[in-house]
């Protein structure tokens, strides 16, 4: 199994060695890749996926377990290293879930098919607002149904030790569980994201500026209380939109002074924790 | 005079141009001269794209012959004008080929570009212009889900387990990279007079090849099959 990719730092859009010079990533590990839209989040995933060998542009190499990948024809290496959940949200192959997720474990040359493809389906509905069955036609799913399933497979059937997750927060499903179910089976997670609270939930996070990796930050202690703030916050809207899509009412008045201390401590965490960084 | 001799096929718009041009363009960036050629039916826009990378394109359109045949007899003159060019890797793209047909030739590196969302059970009806090849580039593959590009793939193995499969996206040049490695790590052909092609090709010899129009057994001479539609349904009979 693989143990460790490498990514040894290249050059930035200006030519000027990017200065993070060495990223190694580790199976169950969840890294986000983060910055403004055109800072170069997409190349870099690029580079791993194509095993950059110190190319233009960017001049970045990728190291397998700690060697250079040799392109070799007769060995051309690991078949999947990057599996992607992307910004997909449907199915094209005319087929039932059940079918399909077979076919996909026959292709994977997995041993106990049925088994697997349960989990999958229990991942998928647990991922989902709305439960899929086994016997829906691929590409009838809603696009919470297909993304949910999407994962789930990639997580179960697929064998590419790395995943790409590129903007889930639209996806209408449980992302934070998303990540949590890809990285608890050993997969080295690649987040591209806008949502803060995303970029807490992975363990570190780099930052890409100009086209170059730029700073790398393992998530503090306090960036953890605050990721788990928010994600108290959104399964509150969540379970909150779930009492009002079913037909309920609330009529309590539920006062929310609890809630405004919260968030009052969420920004002064905050405010120290920019304070604290510039004083650096 | 020695040249890598690179034959591109695949489906219409499967993605054989902007897979190629990524491609070319890295060939340029480590100073290889390229010559790209395209063989069509009627017409194509193709010569075009190709020319904004300043490298010599060259066009052949088949028009009323059969654009396999065609391919197959302009080989050598395809081969004369890249070395011309002064040209080390020419890259000819062919379109219009039937499903019966494929171009792989001996010695040259044959690419067949096939994307993702054709079906499952495209690879086998497209047979040995799949199997014949060398390498097989997948594109499209942002089109659909990991699971799918997986199966896919899976599907093209199943018809040339031998070929090398490397996803490619026409769109951002993902994956041309690999493609240009095996370009280059392809050995030059010395010539290309005496190559086989790995298929041969299917016969053409009627009345139609000759221009007739008219249907019918009376207007037909020459190679003429006929299909075999087997015992008739004795419930029919009466
Ligand atoms: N989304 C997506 N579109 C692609 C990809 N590759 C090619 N395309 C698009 O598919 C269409 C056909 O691409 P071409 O490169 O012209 O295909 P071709 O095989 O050269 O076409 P012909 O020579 O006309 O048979 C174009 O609109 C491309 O932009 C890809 O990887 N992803
Ligand atoms: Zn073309
Ligand atoms: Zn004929």
């Amino acid at each position: 199994m693989l143990q460790k990719i490498t990514v040894m730092g290249g050059v930035d859009k200006n030519g000027h060695p990017e200065p993070i010079r060495r990223l190694d990533i580790h199976p169950g590990e969840v890294l986000a890749v983060v910055g403004p839209t055109g800072a170069g989040k997409t190349q870099l995933i690029a580079d791993i996926e194509q095993y950059r060998e110190g190319e233009a542009p960017t001049g970045r190499q990728v190291l397998i377990d700690g060697h250079p990948y040799a392109h070799d024809p007769l060995n051309p290496g690991p078949r999947h290293l990057v599996a992607e959940v992307s910004q997909k949200m449907n199915f094209i192959i005319d087929t039932t879930v059940e079918a399909f997720l077979a076919r996909h474990a026959r292709v994977r040359a997995i041993a106990s098919p049925e088994t697997v493809i349960n989990t999958v389906l229990t991942v998928a509905n647990q991922l989902a607002g709305e439960p899929l069955s086994p016997t829906d036609n691929l590409t009838r799913l809603s696009g919470g149904q297909a993304r949910a399933l999407m994962v789930g497979d990639v997580a179960l059937i697929s064998n590419a030790p790395v995943v790409l997750v590129d903007e889930i927060e639209n996806a209408g499903i449980d992302r934070l569980s998303a990540m949590a179910i890809l990285s608890a089976h050993g997969k080295m997670v690649l987040v591209v994201t806008h949502d803060p609270t995303l970029m807490l939930m992975a363990g570190r996070r780099v930052i890409m500026k100009n086209g170059g990796m730029h700073q790398l930050h393992r998530t503090t202690p306090a960036e953890i209380a605050i990721m788990e703030t928010l994600a108290a916050r959104e399964k509150d809207i969540s379970r909150l939109r779930d009492t009002l899509r079913s037909g309920q009412q609330i009529t309590d008045n539920v006062p929310n002074k609890e809630t405004q201390e919260t968030w009052q401590a969420f920004y002064c965490t905050a405010r120290s924790t920019s304070a604290g960084r510039s004083a650096r | 005079m020695s040249l890598r001799f690179v034959i591109v096929a695949g489906p219409p718009s499967s993605g054989k141009t902007s897979a190629m041009l990524h491609t070319i363009a890295h060939l340029k960036k480590s100073g290889m001269p390229v010559a790209a050629c395209k063989i069509d039916c009627l017409e194509t826009a193709d010569d075009r794209r190709y020319r904004q990378l300043g490298i010599p394109v060259a066009i052949g359109l088949s028009e009323y012959l059969c654009p396999d045949h065609f391919y197959a007899v302009n080989l050598e003159e395809v081969w004369s004008w890249a070395r011309q060019q002064n040209a080390e890797v020419l890259i000819l793209e062919t379109a219009g080929l039937c499903h019966r047909c494929a171009p792989a030739v001996e010695g040259c590196l044959t690419i067949c570009v096939i994307d993702n969302l054709v079906g499952l059970e495209t690879p086998k009806k497209i047979g040995p212009m799949l199997s014949t090849a060398d390498i097989i580039a997948i594109t499209k593959g942002d089109m659909v889900s990991q699971a799918e590009k997986e199966v896919f793939r899976d599907a093209v193995e199943t018809v040339n387990p031998g070929a090398r499969v490397i996803h490619v996206n026409g769109l951002s040049g993902q994956g041309s990279l690999a493609l240009k490695r095996a370009i280059l790590a392809t050995r030059p052909l010395e010539k290309i007079t005496g190559q086989a092609l790995r298929y041969s090709m299917p016969a053409a010899t009627c009345s139609y090849c000759a221009g007739e129009t008219i249907v019918g057994g009376s207007f037909q001479m020459g190679n003429i099959k006929k299909i075999d539609f087997g015992e008739s349904e004795s419930c029919c009979k009466k």
